[in-house]
């Protein structure tokens, strides 16, 4: 009698297949790791899949500036643990350069990563960017293909996409254009932190409760940071929380919670009432179809 | 166990929308912040409570025009088993998003109005979904609750011998609860019915033995090269003889292994590496498979064809064919086909692949056509 498979090592398992085909069709990809639990599971993917070989693509992050210390520290330890080769493009150096204009200097630099996203990806000829984009976290990336093409501006065209029969996935594309990759499409937030407890994964300390000065503000805990100070008229409370999902600090909230470890987290996910980006995300409430049209505009 | 992948069919009116929003909701699979999301659109409609056709809601034109334009994928679980939706368009200017949809589904939900009987739209798709060998279907005959729940008006439609479930999407009766007005169907509700389908690769395990070689690895610090991919039929044992493809020498699989471990068995739908008893010359594309079942080896493959392109076949054209992890060119001859026509067609190999009928082995029947020029899939062939 075999082994019963679980669902995870059945999607183990896809997105292996789908990282090997990035690495069998693609000249030049890039894996995107920016320090968040997503990305983490990428790389223990690409370990999988590539182990005891080399990566066959360097790791690229886009520096906001505007990141928790924990994670810029841990995205640089990972890195050197696996002795892969961490590319860090900012959005300063695009604001320098004149191709990012902010209309203040705490404006959340969320959106004009894509600006940077996309100079890094002409700056080192990518044909394939792979990230950690999940099909359940948003109704536009319910959308994506595993295989997603980006023309010459880096657009994603919603209408327009490529059939994707089977596991045939089509890779193909002119000097220019490049596709983006999602092997973890088929995960969901409960199936990211089971995986993360079996395969023993270090995440920063951010994701497990700690306390934090925070405001609450229109249904969402705010933290209080230089770059996020608390408005006039706001109480600042100090409260115990986790981030579900980690971004950039100009528009990531925290959840309460009291979860220490990775199975508390697990407990904490399968009775959250709340999705992990309506928690948590100030840039997806602006309107019914932002997380769309930052994605036309090259967004990851 | 593996996620159950279904795929649905059925137009807006048929009440689509609010099946999958139903399944979702009583699945209590739909969080607070989603819900006052639709509680909000629903108001802005003018709709009392909760519509629950909201929840599916996608792109910008799709909510202008309220129809689907391209597949969606959601995600929820039962205390037996994890599901995949492919949420499907059914119009047929958008069969290459539908034949997308099915193309990975491991079973089939149509629609139907119980007022107006099975659609066109429907029955085109119910003809994609078995064309792509998906076996498992099920109708769900909607909007009971407009017929009185009248035991002759399900009797009366003509369902093509499909399986059959009355029910009310917008009431929830025979969705996940039974509900009290069908007391006359003892049969499943559809959640129970999707719990008992079989998933694709507990079906492909009992195939003959296929491994695609999606990458070769270098050997390293003494080490042995390793052939990597995933098995998309059957299963291998350490130490049982296999045939190489296109070389067709034999040799047998000294080992198995799925990242760092060893195994002694590994089955259809696992990612892993396999190591040989001899060096042979094997590279990406080439097909380890089963002595005793070998594939087809050919050069003029007879295929059925779904055409996807913008641009009509052009017929003795050339075109690349993508089958399993392997690339060559084509000349393909048909008659013409069109943007979401189904036809015949015979491709001219530049060099022979290796594979078996589509009905046979799903991964090693099927192919992809794409434009050279343009790098768009054109196509999706399934070998007779």
């Amino acid at each position: 009698m075999l082994a019963e498979r679980s669902h995870l090592d059945w999607l183990e398992s896809e997105a292996i297949y789908i990282l090997r085909e990035v690495a069998g069709q693609c000249q030049n990809p890039v894996l995107f790791f920016s320090g968040g639990k997503d990305s983490i599971c990428l790389l223990r993917l690409a370990e999988k899949a590539f182990r005891p070989g080399r990566f066959p693509f360097p790791l690229l992050h886009i520096d906001t500036g505007h990141n928790y210390p924990e994670v810029i520290e841990f995205r640089d330890r990972r890195a050197a643990e696996l002795g892969e080769r961490l590319l860090v493009r900012s959005v300063e150096d695009s604001i320098s350069r004149g191709t990012v204009r902010l209309g203040s200097e705490n404006q959340s630099r969320n959106a004009a990563q894509s600006v940077t996203l996309l100079e890094a990806i002409a700056e080192f000829g990518f044909d394939a960017a792979i990230g950690g984009a999940r099909r359940d976290e948003e109704k536009a990336r319910a959308k994506e293909r595993v295989f997603s093409f980006r023309d010459e501006f880096g657009q994603w065209d919603p209408r327009n996409q490529r059939p994707e029969l089977w596991s045939l996935y089509n890779a193909r594309v002119n000097p220019g254009e490049h596709v983006r990759v999602f092997p973890i499409s088929n995960w969901t937030e409960l199936d990211v932190w089971q995986y993360i407890a079996r395969e023993r994964l270090e995440v920063p300390s951010i994701y497990y409760a700690h306390r934090r000065p925070v405001v609450r503000r229109r249904g969402l805990i705010v933290p209080v940071t230089p770059l996020t100070p608390a408005r006039a008229g706001e109480a600042i409370e100090e409260v115990s929380v986790r981030f579900r999902t980690v971004g950039d600090i100009s528009c990531t909230c925290p959840v309460e919670s009291t979860a220490l470890d990775v199975q508390s987290v697990i407990e904490e996910t399968l009775v959250a009432r709340l999705t992990e980006r309506g928690a948590t995300r100030m840039d997806d409430q602006t309107s019914e179809a932002s997380m769309e049209r930052r994605k036309k505009e090259g967004y990851f | 166990m593996q996620p159950l992948r279904f795929a649905t069919a059925g137009s807006v009116d048929d009440g689509k929308s609010t099946l999958i929003g139903r399944l979702l909701y009583d699945a209590r699979a739909l969080q607070e912040d989603q819900l006052a999301a639709v509680e909000r659109a629903s108001q802005r409609r003018g709709v009392e409570g909760l519509d629950l056709s909201l929840v599916t809601d996608g792109l910008e034109a799709e909510r202008e025009q309220g129809i689907t334009i391209d597949v969606a994928y959601r995600y929820f679980a039962t205390p037996r088993r994890k599901f995949i939706i492919a949420d499907s368009p059914g119009h047929e200017q958008y069969t290459r998003n539908m034949a997308t949809g099915a193309s990975n589904a491991d079973a089939i939900v149509l629609l139907v109005d119980v007022t107006k009987g099975l659609l066109a739209q429907t029955r085109r798709h119910l003809e994609i979904a078995r064309l792509l060998g998906i076996r498992q279907a099920v109708a769900f005959v909607n909007k009971m609750d407009l017929v009185g729940y009248s035991q002759e008006a399900f009797r009366k439609l003509d369902l093509a011998g499909l399986q059959a479930i009355p029910g009310s999407a917008l009431r929830g009766d025979m969705v996940v609860e039974r509900g009290d007005a069908l007391d006359w169907y003892s049969g499943p509700t559809l959640l129970e019915r999707l719990e008992a389908f079989q998933a694709g690769a507990e079906q492909a395990a009992s195939g003959p033995f296929r491994f695609p070689v999606q990458l070769v690895s270098r050997p390293l610090a003494g080490q042995p090269r390793g052939y990597m991919g995933r098995i998309e039929s059957g299963c291998v044992l350490a130490g049982a003889p296999v045939q190489v493809f296109p070389s067709g020498k034999r040799t047998v699989v000294r080992r198995i292994l799925a990242h760092g471990a060893e195994r002694d068995i590994a089955v259809a739908g696992d990612s892993v590496t396999l190591v040989l008893a001899e060096d042979i010359d094997i590279s990406r594309g080439d097909l380890i498979a089963e002595p005793a079942q070998p594939p087809l080896e050919t050069r003029a493959l007879e295929v059925t064809l779904v055409w996807l392109g913008h641009e009509p076949l052009r017929t003795g054209g050339r075109y690349i064919v993508q089958q399993s992890a392997r690339r060559t060119l084509a000349r393909v001859s048909s008659d013409a086909l069109q943007l979401n026509d189904i036809g015949q067609a015979r491709l001219a190999l530049h060099v022979p692949l290796f594979v078996d009928p589509y009905d046979r082995v799903r991964a090693t029947g099927a192919l992809i056509l794409i434009d050279e020029a343009t790098n768009q899939t054109v196509a999706a062939g399934l070998v007779r």
